[in-house]
């Protein structure tokens, strides 16, 4: 008689009554799952004639792929940037801490800091899959320290640098190893940046664009060069002027080679950026937009207040919901779109074969519970 | 023969199905005990299947019990294209409802033998112990399952090349383009369904109504192959009011005189029903 073991002895997890996120709507489908990856349940049943072990009511939940933060600088009054002999502690602690935001993997954020932080912090967290401790980390994403000093924000001026040695030279001095990174957010108008972005984009790690005095021209030539992410668009940069638009230009500049997107990250929460802008945004360049927490410090902390260098920054939690946009958009752009531009093929869609991490809703998108490989990784108490 | 007249297709699907039901319900399957139905694809039988699947989800009846065979399948395409047979029984009726992958059986157009397939879908009926219900729905020109016009009405399943007439009606499937409509399918035969104990047809539309007429108040005719089921000793045809357009008024009102005593098949069934 044939069994659902014929090609795996994995169990089978079928949850029902859900809206899974597909083809960029929510539709009234199941979601199947065997060992961490989303399972095809027509060939199961024609080719296994499998069934499911296990059944996960959803009672109506929404189903979106897990939730990806390329900008996290820290949380729970931890920030990555203070050196300290266990940044793996704190980014562990963040990891576990951000599952109940629907986030299952993310991209831990440095701020610009002395090389001796660099070459103390890098080497303790390697990129690693998400589980039962924590979300995963995709790699660090280091925001600066080759940016604008006018464009400084809250990163510390005194570090600052430029590419004195001639470019990638000058990350290697100032990283030490890039073996663990995905992604950094340099000012494409600094001497030989150009060269830099290529340099990086050949090794693999994303270019974002940020803290940047960059004209339209640069941004375009950087993104000719590879760069393919803004770091929280209209912040730490010029504003928007109808001569030259500077790097916000890029959500609708006909220079963008063929085949290629520019990516933009916004941090959603109503203070940084007026709703208005985001919509401006958001209309623009639908399919770029990726939402981000830009979450420091404070995240976790309870609401109000809170300083992050000159800035007073109220805490509302993540804001995964942008005003103007369906659910679907809101949700593909805390998944989808930081899935592909960080190339990640089998995370932030619910396709075939993609990793079931996972996300449930209700219809206000408050997070019911987050999976990673299809396990259960936090739940929220009734 | 039974010909049941509903106002229009969401009834008809609605009687349908209830009729479906209580077969199942009535027939007790059990481990030891299948119920064996035969399925088409198409149009017609969708609002079908949703009453079906409705009366699953409310409880009202259980596949664990129930083997499928479905009447035809197209040759060379591909399983998972969209408009293969088994893609139409997974999206529309298997995912919904709680029947075992190993009690459907859908002909399979990919296999490198398909005279051997065809046979052995025949033995795969027979060793069920032949098929208690047959649902089927027919093409404008009167054709049931592939059995197109002029088929042998004592046909086993086999394959067949499709009519140019059908190929062309495909085609809005398959982007429009000629080319890439199967020529050719698996089909149960004319005989092979005769064979059921019960056959139920559903017509529904005015463009198949002159299909009906020659189905029920014509001779048996090769041309018009659901004819056949003329001669077959429980046949029920289920239709809407648009497919009696070609029929005599006589006729019509013949059978809706009826419909009193047709609509008690469909009725919920009492727990006393169910146990005798």
């Amino acid at each position: 008689m044939p069994t659902n073991k014929s090609v795996s002895d994995a169990p089978i997890t079928q949850f029902i009554n859900c809206r899974i996120l597909r083809e960029h709507k929510l539709q009234r489908e199941d979601l199947w799952v065997r060992e961490g990856r989303i399972l095809d349940p027509e060939k199961l049943f024609f080719d296994e004639k499998g069934y499911a072990d296990k059944h996960v009511d959803c009672e109506g939940s929404i189903i979106a792929p897990g939730f990806i933060d390329v900008q996290i600088n820290g949380g729970h009054g931890i920030d990555f940037s203070q050196a300290s002999d266990d940044v793996s502690a704190g980014v562990s602690f963040v990891a576990k801490k951000i599952l109940e935001h629907g986030v299952t993997s993310f991209c831990p954020t440095l701020v610009t800091s002395p090389a001796a932080i660099y070459h103390q912090v890098l080497p303790q967290v390697k990129v690693h899959n998400g589980g039962q401790d924590g979300a995963g980390v995709l790699g660090f994403h280091l925001e600066g320290p080759f940016i604008s000093a006018e464009k400084k924000g809250a990163h510390p001026e005194q570090f600052l640098r430029s590419f004195q040695s001639g470019g990638i030279q000058d990350l290697l001095e100032t990283y030490g190893s890039m073996d663990n990174v995905a992604m950094v957010t340099l000012a494409p108008e600094l001497a030989g940046s150009q060269s830099v972005v290529r340099e990086l984009c050949q090794r693999g790690i994303k270019v974002s664009l940020g803290h940047s005095v960059a004209n339209l021209h640069q941004a375009e030539e950087a993104v000719q060069n590879g760069a393919s992410f803004i770091t929280h668009l209209f912040n730490a940069m010029l504003p928007f002027h109808h001569r030259d638009p500077g790097i916000v230009g890029l959500l609708t500049s006909d220079q963008i080679p063929d085949g290629r997107m520019v990516y933009y990250g916004m941090i959603a929460d109503g203070i940084h950026t007026n709703p208005a802008a985001l919509r401006i945004a958001h209309r623009a360049h639908p399919s770029g937009l990726v939402l981000v927490t830009d979450a420091i410090a404070a995240m976790g902390l309870p609401p109000g207040r809170h300083t992050l260098g000159q800035q007073v920054i109220e805490i509302q939690g993540l804001h995964a919901y942008v005003a103007g946009c369906s659910v679907e958009e809101a949700l593909e752009a805390a998944s989808l779109h930081p899935a592909q531009l960080l190339g990640l093929h089998r995370k932030g869609n619910l396709d075939y074969g993609s990793d079931a991490d996972l996300v449930l809703l209700d219809d206000a998108l408050k997070v019911k519970a987050t999976y990673i490989s299809g396990e259960e990784v936090w739940r929220n108490a009734p | 023969m039974k010909l049941i007249i509903l106002n229009d297709y969401d009834q008809a699907s609605e009687w349908a199905a209830k009729y479906i039901r209580n077969k199942i319900l009535l027939f007790k399957p059990g481990p030891d005990r299948y119920f064996t139905l035969g399925l088409p694809t198409g149009s017609t039988p969708l609002g079908c299947y949703k009453k079906l699947i409705e009366y699953y989800k409310n409880g009202e009846i259980s596949f664990q019990y129930v083997k499928t065979f479905n009447m035809d399948e197209y040759v060379g395409l591909p399983r998972e294209h969209p408009e293969s047979y088994h893609s139409f029984m997974w999206n529309n009726f298997f995912k919904h409802i709680d029947i075992k992958a190993e009690n459907t059986h859908i002909l399979d157009g990919n296999t490198a033998d398909l005279q051997a397939e065809c046979e052995a879908f025949e033995g795969k009926i027979t060793a069920a112990g032949g098929i208690q219900l047959f649902v089927g729905g027919i093409g404008p020109d009167g054709h049931i399952a592939f059995n197109e016009p002029g088929s042998s009405l004592v046909s086993r399943t086999r394959v067949k090349t499709l009519a140019k007439d059908t190929i062309m009606a495909n085609a809005r499937f398959f982007d429009g383009d000629l080319s890439k409509v199967p020529t050719m399918a698996l089909t149960v035969g004319v005989g092979t369904v005769m064979d059921a104990k019960e056959v139920m047809i559903l017509i529904t539309g005015a463009h198949k109504a002159f299909a009906l007429y020659k189905a029920i108040e014509e001779g048996v005719n090769h041309m018009w192959t659901v004819s056949a089921f003329q001669q077959h000793p429980q046949t029920v045809f289920v239709c809407d009011e648009d497919a009696t357009l070609e029929l005599r008024v006589k006729t019509v009102k013949y059978f809706k005189g009826m419909m009193h005593v047709h609509n008690k098949l469909v009725e919920s069934l009492t727990e006393d029903s169910k146990n005798n």
